[in-house]
């Protein structure tokens, strides 16, 4: 990474200067003066190399997986193989238009249908719509296909979401979009969901329950049996958020829990690159109950040749959620991804994220971190609280972690679940190497003694990156959200 | 084991250390009784060498016919250098920028990103992406309910020359918060609103206005008027735009005598491949007193501890991971890479070479139209100035055309006659830069042969 921040690209602009081989020469504008735009937007005047080098330097001050190890708990940030980006940038896939006709777009079709296959396998489920276009939009279908189902059946007044305290922040705000209510239960000592709080929130309000298994704090919900059968036996369906499928990959499915409903998000699960915040992809898939009523288009097969299936083959679906199919270019990617893992490798995902993440929790707890649900088996992550840090050394969970950029880490997840205080939420992912988490506990144990002898040392950081720490307050009080919103350089 | 690094020995040490007999032993807290074991749906795993054939050939199969089809996604010459920087593994392989120390190169970036989308549409603020048009355009009529605070009926008028698929996207995505949507007719034989019916509602609560400019059908609407109307009764006013576009027209900001309220749109003709449908992204831009009922990602400039200029996620309030239900949506993960490319596709085009490719497109549409309406049998059903697209009538059935063009190894354009079925055998087609003076000769002779009936 360097440690020379570039100025904005605005800085390098000069007027008249342009990097001219990049566009047509020669046509000029009829534009009536009714709509004609006065006064030319803002953009930098730069020459090519200019523009290359400044956002080569650019990408040079972040940190990536491909740069390094970036446990940041509940993302699942693994290597994303190479080749997935290069078979879904073939020039046929990317210069297909999105409505070309089916007759032209059998080899796209193809990829896509057996996409919806791989992932109705490993989930358990009934149908898969590849549409939605990041996790919280297939959220987004879920619950609005719970909201369809019960109204199909005349059950108006099933509008209440539950939803456990550890869930993510997407899970109450997507029940609220969808217009219900959010009822929040909490979860036991031990990391498991109180059945007793459970029964006394269901009832005849009751739409369905929103969970994640293994939960956000890292461990499996034990009795999910139970709790689907009390959720079935009260009316209301069960929604998977597949946030942490990644654990459980090709071990145990969603649909044999008993869920109605899960979404994927596939630049999780199925390693396609996260892109410093999207594209994602939330694939939904769903049990029988809730097929009517899947997002639109989905691929369908007669005989031989593929076709898209819309509002005429779906009439009760929830409709579209994107403007074509979602993310395609991200749904190749998944494709190539599980095509070269295949059977066996679908299994091997669960297998060493959980090794990797039970070998650094035992190497933590063994250095003196405390785990935040010590008898418990770690899944793909798990959660280490930095309460007794905080306290005594006035070291909170946000000095380790960014003390932890010095080292060479990124850090893992801060202050998420909410109910765990000064927690670090760390997922290593199956593709890292033993030598690196050691390198990881190295650091922690660094930091920790640095702790101990010199805390203001650790609260100052990081020193080794861009910048040091950022006034978020400023940010948010002085609002400068564009250049040349505020008269500063 | 592809992906997967670990030697038989370091397995033996790892599971030494965790104290477990198996990685089987690690799954021991999962009920024996949901315990799967084969997925025999999943075929073998292949080599990446063998998988690269496998996709080699399903692109081979749908081959590059040449494309005449826009509505909504257009084909545009992407510079070399976009996707180059933009599959940087430090782009690519990145996340979130939640720390942002180790961020600056994706917050710095989305800052650029921030000021050129807010000249480019003529508002004051950007934020940081959304998913794509459609579902921007969903957002912003959610947003015009929360900043509209003295409307009372959350209804959202558009025009039915609003493309379709964004008007089926936001009744999808509003759904269950109780909004109502109001559709007004084209003037027949104009394509551009029926004045008088948006005047028609006058002294009625209307939340908001939705203006796409160019219209679904390439035309122009009288975009001043609409916005004045909207203002003059209290109604928001949401632009629906191509960003493209706006090189060459008056920007949102300066429509009527205020501007517009909320600008949203697809970011595809910035340096997005067609790519089959996505990803793409959306942008939303608008004015500062807005700013806080803006979903999605906004980044803010601000110094470090030793006062050095530094960039980082703001107003995080409005969101998800800290508000919870009472998030202004639900947005988590946006579309950051394809915003990169956008970044670096303005910067290398700058605003001459957008407008230059803007011309072009509307050069060879033009073009496009006088060599298609020649055909007898075919006519152009709107006049007026247009950009990208064209409504034509053909005589015969358009999806029969089409499949038949689709042999000869041409995208024709889009069907209309489902969604506008007033209009007949109603064909939607575009040109941009890409197309030459001879593609555009290939289309019209395909197209006589096809309505000849040729071989």
């Amino acid at each position: 990474m360097s440690h020379i921040t570039e100025p904005l690209i605005f800085k390098h602009s000069r007027p008249g200067r342009s990097a001219v081989g990049q566009y047509p020469q020669g046509a000029s504008a009829e534009v009536p003066e009714k709509f004609r735009r006065s006064k030319r937007a803002a953009l930098p005047e730069v020459s090519e190399l200019q523009a290359v080098r400044h956002f080569t330097r650019l990408s040079q001050l972040n940190f990536s997986i491909d740069t390094h190890f970036y446990p940041l708990g509940s993302c699942t940030m693994k290597y994303n193989p190479r080749a997935c980006n290069a078979f879904a940038m073939l020039p046929e896939f990317l210069g297909r238009h999105p409505l070309a006709p089916n007759s032209v777009s059998q080899g796209f079709l193809a990829c896509l249908y057996e996409l919806q296959e791989m992932l109705k396998e490993v989930t358990g489920m009934k149908g898969v719509s590849l549409t939605p276009m990041a996790g919280a939009q297939g959220e987004f279908a879920g619950v609005a296909m719970i909201r369809a189902y019960h109204r199909a059946r005349n059950d108006l007044e099933r509008t209440e979401i539950i939803v456990p305290d550890a869930a993510h922040g997407t899970n109450p705000a997507t029940a609220t979009m969808c217009g219900c209510t959010v009822v929040e239960i909490p979860s036991l000592p031990n990391g498991d969901i109180d059945i007793d709080a459970l029964k006394a929130a269901l009832g005849p309000k009751t739409a369905g329950i929103m969970l994640t298994n293994p939960s956000t704090l890292g461990v499996f919900e034990r009795r999910i049996q139970e709790v689907a059968r009390l959720v079935h036996d009260a009316g209301g369906l069960l929604y998977y958020d597949g946030a942490n499928l990644n654990a459980i990959l090709g071990k145990v499915r969603p649909g044999d829990m008993g869920f109605d409903v899960i979404h994927m998000n596939l630049h999780k699960t199925f390693s396609t690159p996260h892109g410093g915040g999207g594209p994602g992809s939330g694939a939904v898939g769903v049990g029988q109950r809730l097929l009517p009523f899947l997002p639109i288009p989905i691929v369908g097969r007669d005989g031989d040749s593929y076709r898209w299936l819309d509002e005429n083959d779906i009439p009760q679906t929830i409709g579209r959620l994107s403007a074509f199919m979602g993310n395609a270019g991200v749904l190749l990617r998944a494709y190539v991804y599980m095509r070269m893992l295949g059977r066996e490798g679908m299994h091997r995902v669960a297998e060493f994220s959980a090794l990797n993440a039970n070998y650094l929790l035992a190497r933590l707890k063994k250095a003196g971190f405390d785990p935040a649900y010590p008898e418990r088996r770690a899944s793909h992550e798990f959660i280490i609280t930095m309460k007794r840090q905080a306290k005594e050394l006035g070291v909170n969970a946000m000095d380790f972690a960014k003390r932890l950029l010095d080292y060479g880490f990124h850090a893992p997840t801060t202050y998420f679940p909410l109910l765990v205080p000064e927690c670090l939420l760390i997922e290593p992912t199956e593709t890292e190497a033993k030598e690196e988490l050691d390198g990881f506990v190295e650091a922690m144990i660094a930091i920790q003694a640095e702790a101990e002898q010199d805390a203001a040392k650790v609260k100052g950081a990081p020193y080794n990156l861009p910048v040091r720490r950022l006034d978020d307050v400023r940010a948010a009080k002085q609002l400068d959200l564009t250049y040349g919103m505020r008269n500063t350089e | 084991m592809p992906f997967i690094p670990h030697t038989e020995t370091e397995i033996s040490e790892m599971l030494a250390a965790i104290g477990a007999p198996s990685i089987d032993a690690l799954f021991d807290e999962i009920p024996a009784a949901l315990r799967i074991k084969s997925l025999a749906a999943i075929p073998d795993a292949l080599s990446e060498m063998e998988v690269g054939r496998l996709m080699q050939q399903r692109a081979s199969q749908d081959g590059r016919p040449l494309n005449f089809l826009g509505a909504g996604a257009y084909e545009h010459h992407i510079p070399a250098a976009v996707w180059a920087i933009v599959t940087r593994g430090e782009f690519y392989s990145a996340y979130t920028p939640y720390q942002a120390e180790a961020s600056q190169g994706t917050l710095q970036l989305l800052y650029e990103y921030q000021t050129m989308m807010s000249s480019l549409t003529g508002m004051e603020v950007s934020n940081a992406s959304l998913y794509d048009g459609a579902s921007a355009l969903a957002e912003a009529c959610l947003m015009s309910v929360r900043a509209h605070r003295r409307s009372k009926s959350a209804r959202i008028v558009v025009p039915s020359t609003l493309n379709p698929t964004y008007l089926s996207v936001s009744r999808a995505v509003t759904e269950g918060q109780n909004l109502s949507f109001t559709v007004l007719p084209y003037e027949p034989g104009k394509g551009t609103l029926q004045f008088s019916r948006l005047e028609a509602l006058k002294g009625e609560d209307i939340t908001a206005v939705v203006i796409q400019q160019p219209n679904f059908f390439g035309l122009m609407e009288d975009v001043d008027a609409i916005t004045d109307w909207a203002h003059a009764n209290n109604a928001l006013v949401i632009a629906v735009v191509n960003p493209l576009s706006l090189a060459l027209f008056k920007p949102p900001g300066e429509w009527g005598t205020k501007g517009v309220d909320i600008v949203v749109g697809d970011g595809q003709p910035l340096g997005v491949p067609l790519s089959s449908g996505g990803p793409y992204f959306g942008f939303m831009t608008t004015r500062m007193e807005h700013v806080r009922q803006m979903p999605g990602r906004i980044i803010g400039r601000t110094v470090d501890l030793d006062g050095k200029q530094g960039f980082t996620l703001t107003l995080q309030a409005r969101e998800q991971h800290i508000r919870r239900s009472k998030a202004t949506s639900n947005i988590c993960t946006n579309q950051g890479l394809l915003v990169t490319a956008a970044t670096i596709h303005m910067s290398l085009l700058g605003a001459a070479g957008l407008e230059a490719v803007a011309a072009t497109s509307q050069r060879q549409t033009s073009k496009l139209v006088e060599r298609l309406a020649r055909i007898p049998g075919v006519k152009v059903v709107f006049d007026g100035y247009r950009f990208h697209e064209a409504v034509l009538q053909l005589p015969t059935k358009v999806s029969e055309v089409l499949e038949a063009l689709a042999k000869r190894n041409i995208v024709g354009g889009l069907d209309l006659s489902k969604l506008y079925p007033e209009l007949g055998n109603a064909l939607l087609v575009c040109a941009t830069e890409m197309r030459t003076d001879a593609d555009l000769d290939s289309y019209a002779s395909a197209l006589a042969d096809v309505l000849e009936r040729k071989p």
